[in-house]
């Protein structure tokens, strides 16, 4: 009994809150893709909508690059809007708001809006389409991404700064 | 261009969002608090997210090439999604990295986030823009600057 009980401790408290809603939820955001992708052969990610939109008020060159994809972007993050409002309208029971201050979503905005375009791609781009292709490059962003965001998300939490 | 689409082109796209986004939403992903704990190492269960997500593309990404041939809806082959990599790719994760371990928020989960009514994520999303259109903005000028140093390229 002692023997079984241990791992169950060690995996409650890594786990929290279980692994079903994670895998469950992490498989549904695969499936997106991958919808996307036999239909089209698209590896869609989230960050390029950034600059993408952009480029209907400005002509700079960086965004006008992404004129011929900007409209299905669009319509890409509106379905993410939707099927986010489909879920807290089943499971959630209304509206569901954060805590976290405005300026840490400001501030970490503006960088996340630089880092994600500048490093060619986000968790989506490089962690679930890129991974999933076993691209080095992408391998490499995410371990890059992941590793400064727990030494950021430790520091300030050290600083006291919460939410 | 748009016009020689496919009809069922878009609404693809947007049934591919819409399981996407319903996806995020369930894996909590769409809440900053979830991901802060993830990241100060209080809840790993996100790894689930991005792995449960990856292995569903790698699947793919391996049996479409060898298996179907052209992409139905627009006529394309398959491939991988493969980035050339540079010190960009470094640099730019590394300032991805701090913004997502300030705010908790990425992308695709930001625009979630606001499907699940959490309309303080507009926040995130106007930094996003900001930070999207300042690295347009000096990179389209040293892209200048670097075509009239060198001449033609």
């Amino acid at each position: 009994m002692v023997i079984e009980a241990l791992p169950l401790q060690a995996t409650a408290e890594l786990f929290p809150n279980g692994i079903s809603r994670y895998a469950v939820g992490g498989l549904l955001v695969g499936l997106g893709t991958v919808v996307i992708y036999l239909g089209t052969g698209i590896s869609a990610g989230a960050s390029t909508f950034l600059e993408s939109t952009l480029s209907y008020v400005s002509d700079r060159s960086r965004f006008q690059q992404y004129v011929s994809s900007r409209d299905w972007r669009v319509v890409f993050t509106l379905g993410i809007i939707l099927g986010a409002a489909v879920y807290a309208a089943v499971y959630q029971g209304g509206a569901w708001t954060t805590d976290v201050q405005p300026w840490r979503l400001l501030l970490g905005g503006v960088f996340v809006g630089i880092g994600t375009r500048v490093g060619k791609g986000c968790t989506s781009g490089h962690g679930v389409c890129g991974v999933g292709s076993a691209s080095k490059t992408s391998i490499i962003g995410v371990l890059t991404f992941l590793a400064v965001a727990i030494i950021t998300a430790q520091l300030v939490a050290a600083l006291g700064v919460s939410p | 261009m748009s016009d020689d689409r496919h009809p069922a082109f878009m609404p693809l796209i947007l049934v591919g969002g819409l399981v996407f986004g319903f996806g995020l939403a369930y894996s909590q992903m769409a809440r900053p608090e979830v991901v802060l704990d993830f990241l100060q190492f209080e809840d790993f269960g996100l790894v689930f997210v991005m792995f449960g997500g990856a292995a569903v593309t790698g699947v793919t990404f391996f049996l479409a090439p060898r298996l179907l041939g052209r992409a139905p809806l627009t006529g394309d082959t398959f491939e991988r999604r493969l980035k050339s990599f540079d010190r960009n790719v470094l640099i730019g994760g590394a300032i991805f990295g701090v913004g997502w371990g300030l705010s908790g928020i990425c992308p695709g989960a930001a625009y979630a986030s606001l499907g699940i009514g959490n309309v303080t994520i507009l926040w995130a999303l106007a930094g996003m823009f900001i930070g999207a259109y300042l690295q347009g903005y000096w990179r389209t000028r040293s892209e200048t600057r670097d075509t009239a140093a060198t001449g033609a390229d």
